[in-house]
């Protein structure tokens, strides 16, 4: 139940090592405390501004901004479990699959010309489909192009740790200033259950001494990056019986030595997929043992929640992949004037700031306090708020702005909210995305429209409300069947204003006592 | 004696860097070694650097043709789980 805490010692300690003479402000002092918009508020303010249209870094900016991925780097100098090497797939989306890899040239082209087609794209990411610092001249080419040639793009990489120490001094050369490690343990013993062996130094090592070696390099490349200032983010694969409970120890060491959020991301793993984990049948974590996990390590850090865990050559807006749009034979026929395309995207920019700024400005007065509110049980002066109103997830059907903009049968995910009071205002929570069916495009091209739609509900398991722009009367039906309670009331609305607004509906008519019985909904 | 790749490399790029004797060339429909130019290492490494970072069984065999990393020496994946498990997918 913890969200929104504004880490005041911790913000101070950042501002004070990274930043003298920085105002550490007081956290919530520029934004809403009832939205989950700011929960990077305790961070300092360069900070912020860092992270303010990086949608891998910043819930909020996930909403507004795209990224884009280039598979430049196919070698890798360690094994994971959860990971087959035989990464060549177009339907699956997950890390560590590409449809092709790229020589640095091809990824330069393919970079302007997405930046040019989806202006909202901010950052450009190598992640593999190997290991980008396994693979060092073809990933620092591509990042020196593209630092000439496209300055307002981020540049952000992803790493297992491995080779960082050697090459931090390069990456902050190249003017990266986002890196994400790959941390699933600092314990050898769990890491020899997790990477089966490394190579390093001219030899591949096995077992715990590989796990040792390689946590070592982790640690070492995390203080280094955050000793120069770089900001630095930690995911975590959450494998159940094999690293969950230690986590929390990983989210504390990791948070120690300055890493800025961690993001512990489910295992996915599928007979299919070929991989250690999927093979001998470990199962990955439910949402709700993640969503624990993931509250247990807030207390420690920020926590990322709107991780898609998105392919290795993914473009477009976290929840969507467009991909298909820029095959290398697409890109090579497009012709790119960057400079006009910069001076569109620079326009975009400034419109999708105009809207957010006025989406905070309205959010900032429309959270009143919960008490204000007439409702039945209010009446009685001794119940606290706090006691009374349970917590409600709530699922959002949109297409991006942080708008209910959605079709229901159009969602391919959901993004899961929770409402509370713990304090008697309405606290806003982001909870995650659930996908739905990565391979149902919708009723009318799906043959099985009614299986897409019990995936859908089963999918919003624990929901008792889903916002959308629109829905069909056969799965609205379905819907108030399983318990979950349609809306599209709300349509075009700031998702999290409506899902306050739903909250206090429910509220008022008395639907959220904590013990519904016969004397509160009689009241 | 020379090293030599087959089928079922997924050009991954990995070992061609670290070969010493610059034997390892992308090529189609997968890598391939120069056995002309392939020493295995001898007198360089402890160890057959292309092999020692394969990250797929089966598809580089030494001199004998045995390859170096027999199915299961990778993945940890015992070799009748995975022919069980393919079984398992194919029936579906």
């Amino acid at each position: 139940m913890q969200q929104n805490v504004i880490q005041l010692g911790s913000a101070r300690n950042e501002a004070a090592r990274n930043e003298p003479e920085g105002t550490a402000s007081g956290g919530c002092a520029s934004s809403g405390c009832g939205s989950s918009s700011d929960k990077l508020a305790h961070l300092p303010e360069h900070i912020r501004a860092k992270v303010h249209n990086h949608p891998c870094f910043s819930e909020e900016a996930h909403h507004h901004y795209a990224r884009m991925h280039v598979a430049v780097a196919p070698a890798c100098n360690i094994q994971c479990h959860y990971c087959n090497r035989k990464y060549d797939c177009s339907n699956e989306s997950r890390p560590g699959v590409v449809s092709e890899v790229m020589t640095p040239e091809q990824a330069v082209k393919k970079t302007l010309a997405v930046a040019a087609e989806i202006p909202q794209m901010t950052v450009l990411g190598i992640a593999g489909p190997g290991d980008p610092l396994a693979n060092p001249e073809r990933t620092l080419a591509t990042f020196r192009a593209l630092s000439e040639k496209a300055p307002d793009i981020k540049l952000c990489v992803s790493t297992n740790g491995l080779a960082l120490p050697e090459l931090v001094d390069e990456i902050c050369q190249h003017n990266i200033d986002h890196v994400t490690i790959t941390i699933n343990c600092v314990d050898p013993e769990i890491g020899a259950k997790i990477y089966p062996w490394i190579f390093w130094n001219n030899r591949r090592v096995k077992g715990i001494k590989g796990a040792r070696i390689l946590i070592e390099q982790q640690q070492k490349g995390l203080q280094m990056l955050c000793d120069r200032g770089v900001l630095v983010k930690v995911n975590s694969v959450m494998i159940p019986g094999v690293n969950d409970q230690h986590l929390k120890e990983v989210s504390r060491v990791v948070k120690a030595k300055g890493a800025f959020l961690h993001n512990v991301m489910p295992l996915i793993a599928e007979a299919e997929h070929g991989t250690f984990y999927g093979i001998m049948g470990q199962r990955g974590p439910n949402p709700d043992e993640l969503q624990a996990l993931q509250d247990e390590c807030a207390g420690d850090m920020a926590m990322m929640r709107h991780c898609r865990q998105c392919r290795a050559d993914a473009v477009g807006m976290l929840g969507e992949d467009r991909g298909a749009e820029f095959s290398l034979d697409k890109v090579e026929q497009m012709d790119i004037d960057y400079d006009a395309a910069m001076q569109r995207r620079a326009e975009v920019h400034g419109a999708i700031e105009a809207n957010r700024a006025a989406q905070q400005q309205r959010r900032n007065e429309t959270f009143i306090p919960l008490t204000s509110l007439k409702r039945p049980s209010a009446a009685k002066p001794t119940q606290s708020p706090r006691s009374t109103l349970r917590p409600v997830l709530m699922a959002v059907a949109t297409s991006g702005g942080g708008l209910i903009n959605q079709h229901f049968g159009h969602a391919r995910e959901f993004l899961i909210y929770e409402a509370s009071a713990p304090t008697g205002t309405v606290a806003v929570r982001f909870i995650g995305a659930r996908k739905v069916d990565l391979y149902c495009g919708g009723g009318d091209t799906c043959g099985d429209a009614e299986t897409a739609l019990a995936g859908s509900i089963r999918t919003l398991d624990g929901c008792e409300v889903v916002l959308c722009s629109k829905i069909g009367y056969e799965p609205w039906g379905d819907l108030e069947a399983a318990g979950i309670l349609p809306s599209g009331e709300h349509a075009m609305e700031p998702i999290e204003d409506a899902v306050a607004a739903v909250y206090r509906e429910m509220a008022s008519s008395g639907r959220l006592d904590a013990n519904t019985d016969a004397t509160a909904l009689s009241a | 004696m020379a090293y030599k790749i087959i089928e079922g490399c997924v050009n991954c790029w990995a070992c061609e860097p670290l070969c010493p004797s610059q034997a390892i060339h992308a090529a189609e429909p997968h890598f391939v070694i120069d056995a002309a130019a392939c020493t295995e290492c001898d007198g360089d490494h402890a160890h057959p650097q292309c092999a020692s970072i394969c990250p797929v069984e089966g598809v580089i065999l030494d001199g004998f043709g045995i390859p170096v990393n027999p199915p299961g020496s990778l993945t940890g994946i015992p070799p009748e789980r995975m022919a069980e498990a393919m079984a398992e997918i194919q029936a579906r």
